[in-house]
């Protein structure tokens, strides 16, 4: 299957969990948040999220700003 | 006590800071610290995918639990992107409300598009955030996003990053004038003066970025700041003499002169 994260292709053999997917982009723990095809997937929700092929995500962080 | 009351919540600082353009996150909180800002803006973006797990983050140099976090929609050209931005702030934030709206209208000047804006005002009141807007000095749209419901209506003094100061005062002081909530200059101040200049007219407070991350000295500038902020508000508050161009009066007692 194939995830678009961020803008770049990732993709994956099995169809992994949102936390899954996480814990392969070496995310688990960090404080962020997920919009999953334009929604938001709150952080309760991360390990019930299974995600699909063609899935478009979003993660971003806080950083540094005006 | 003379506090900065946004959205029913009491701020001892009347300066904001950003926390962008710092040479490292050390500068930032050793600039941070000395502002004494308690209101710190922050902005919402895509994490680097294969970054280190053990990185250090904003989030350990100025620590959401010491500092009142405002994430900004900085970059946002169009009223979806800003309210998408601020909906995940809001989940990344743990349900936090308070936030900075800006929708800009021009990647060369960096000034608002305030149709976007106001369109976005809309939206996130109803959806329940309190809404620090960023706006041009035009004190009707300033009135418009009052009237929608934002918490505080932030005007620029000058162009973001321009360090121009504050190019229409007038304009500002029928904004504040006017205003029933906190008027924030945001953007444009270049140096202590021009922040001391804001809050003599009578702003609630300013916000500044690389007025203080631009400096030579950054966190000496954020000192400056925070000191140029209380005296321009003592001052605003003391109440300034009449300005009297011909009509000089000495100090100093007019009898008693030796002869």
């Amino acid at each position: 299957m194939q995830l678009t994260v961020n803008g770049t292709t990732h993709s994956f053999e099995q169809d992994p969990s949102l936390s899954r997917l996480l814990e392969h982009l070496n995310l688990t723990g960090k404080r962020l948040a997920v919009e999953r095809n334009g929604e938001i997937v709150p952080r309760s929700q991360f390990d019930a999220t299974q995600l699909a092929d063609g899935d478009k995500l979003e993660i971003v962080v806080a950083v540094g700003g005006g | 006590m003379d506090e900065l009351i946004i959205a029913g919540k009491a701020y001892a600082s009347r300066l904001l800071v950003g926390t962008g353009k710092y040479k490292d996150f050390d500068e930032t909180r050793r600039a941070v610290e000395e502002s004494g800002a308690q209101i710190v803006t922050v902005a919402i973006r895509r994490t680097n995918i294969g970054q280190n797990a053990g990185e250090p983050s904003l989030l350990d140099a100025v620590p959401p639990s010491q500092y009142t976090y405002l994430p900004n929609t900085a970059g946002c050209y169009s009223a979806d992107d800003a309210i998408r931005t601020l909906r995940l702030a809001r989940e990344l934030l743990d349900g936090h409300d308070l936030v900075k709206l800006e929708v800009l209208g021009d990647p060369k000047t960096l000034y608002p598009n305030m149709v976007e804006t106001l369109k976005a005002a809309e939206v996130l009141v109803k959806d329940g955030f309190k809404v620090m807007v960023y706006t041009s000095d035009d004190p009707i749209i300033a009135k418009q996003l009052e009237e929608i419901g934002c918490v505080a209506v932030m005007p620029l003094a000058s162009l973001i990053g321009s360090g121009m100061g504050i190019l229409n005062p007038w304009n500002l002081q029928i904004i504040i004038d006017n205003a029933k909530v906190p008027v924030i200059v945001d953007a444009g101040v270049g140096t202590a003066s021009d922040a001391a200049i804001a809050m003599e007219l009578g702003c609630d407070g300013v916000l500044m970025n690389t007025a203080i991350a631009g400096a030579r000295n950054p966190v000496l500038m954020a000192s400056a700041m925070k000191k140029a902020v209380q005296a321009g508000r003592e001052a605003f508050l003391a109440g300034r003499m009449p300005k009297k161009l011909y009509s000089a009066s000495p100090s100093s007692p007019t009898t008693g002169l030796i002869s």
